[in-house]
């Protein structure tokens, strides 16, 4: 069984898959991402699939999981490079991946993560110290009050 | 009338084979020149039925070939196990409805992915499902 390698890229994991993929070389990378973004504290994982000429139920939903055991371990995940004819086929099966960010490219893919990073690095424990409201995104009912 | 070339026999019996199989149906589609799309269609329908081959039934073979009729070409694709079988059918067929720890998307799925679709089962003796796509 091949494995695909993970490499650390600032606090972003890449994952470029450029094998065939196997049930079982899924089944590893999800356990290999999950270490990773433990030991390195990564706060993105972006995942190239623009070599990947077919995803089927099984990698479509592994690439689901990944997605959720992420946010679980604070990271968020981004698959770019979607073929066309893998968006459609994906449809077709009635796959829609719910719960996983897309990206066209890798380049887009990394502007997701920077700027959901750069959101996260908001000084919320600060604000609230200053005057224990809540952080309202602006238009909620607190605006303007 | 249907005339079939080119029969070719693989075995299912690890994850590397339904990567193979995946490969062997890839090629012999581009053989024919089945758009891009349908080719990603009929490779995905074999790599679910290749998975359920081995998961469901333990092993079996698929069996890959040439089709033409009426100036068209097709690749046939039968996937065989001598596993359990499936009780009920309509039910398999239903999607979402899973037997284990899968999506359920598989063999409905699959079906919607090709343009002939059949499926012979019985209960301890085995299961065999066919799929067909045509060029346009």
């Amino acid at each position: 069984m091949e494995r695909v390698p993970v490499l650390s890229l600032g606090d972003a994991l890449l994952v470029s898959i450029q094998v065939d993929l196997q049930d079982n070389t899924v089944l590893a990378l999800q356990e290999d991402l999950a270490e990773r973004i433990v030991s390195t504290g990564a706060r993105g994982v972006l995942i190239d699939i623009s070599a990947v000429d077919i995803v089927d139920s099984f990698i479509g939903r592994m690439f689901a999981s990944i997605a959720a055991l992420s946010r679980l371990l604070d990271a968020e995940t981004v698959v770019v490079g979607m073929r066309p004819a893998v968006a459609i086929t994906l449809v077709e099966l009635g796959l829609s991946l719910d719960g996983v960010r897309t990206a066209l490219d890798v380049e887009r893919g990394m502007k997701i993560l920077r700027a959901l990073s750069d959101r996260r690095g908001l000084p919320v424990a600060d604000e609230l110290d200053d005057d224990l409201v809540p952080v309202a995104e602006g238009g909620g009912p607190a605006a303007g009050a | 009338m249907t005339t079939s070339t080119g029969v070719e026999e693989l075995p299912i019996r690890t994850g590397d084979d339904v990567v193979r199989v995946r490969q062997l149906v890839r090629a012999r589609a581009q053989e024919v020149r089945l758009s891009l799309v349908d080719q990603t269609k009929l490779v995905t329908a074999a790599s679910e039925l290749a998975r359920n081959t081995l998961v469901h039934g333990g092993s079996g073979t698929a069996t890959v070939e040439t089709l033409t009729r009426d100036g068209r070409s097709g690749i046939r694709a039968v996937f065989a196990d001598e596993g359990p079988g499936i009780p009920d059918v309509d039910q398999a067929l239903t999607p979402g409805w899973t037997s284990g720890s899968g999506l359920g998307l598989g063999l409905s799925g699959a079906r919607k992915l090709v343009d002939e679709f059949a499926i012979d089962t019985a209960v301890g003796r085995g299961t065999t499902v066919t799929v067909v796509k045509w060029t346009r």
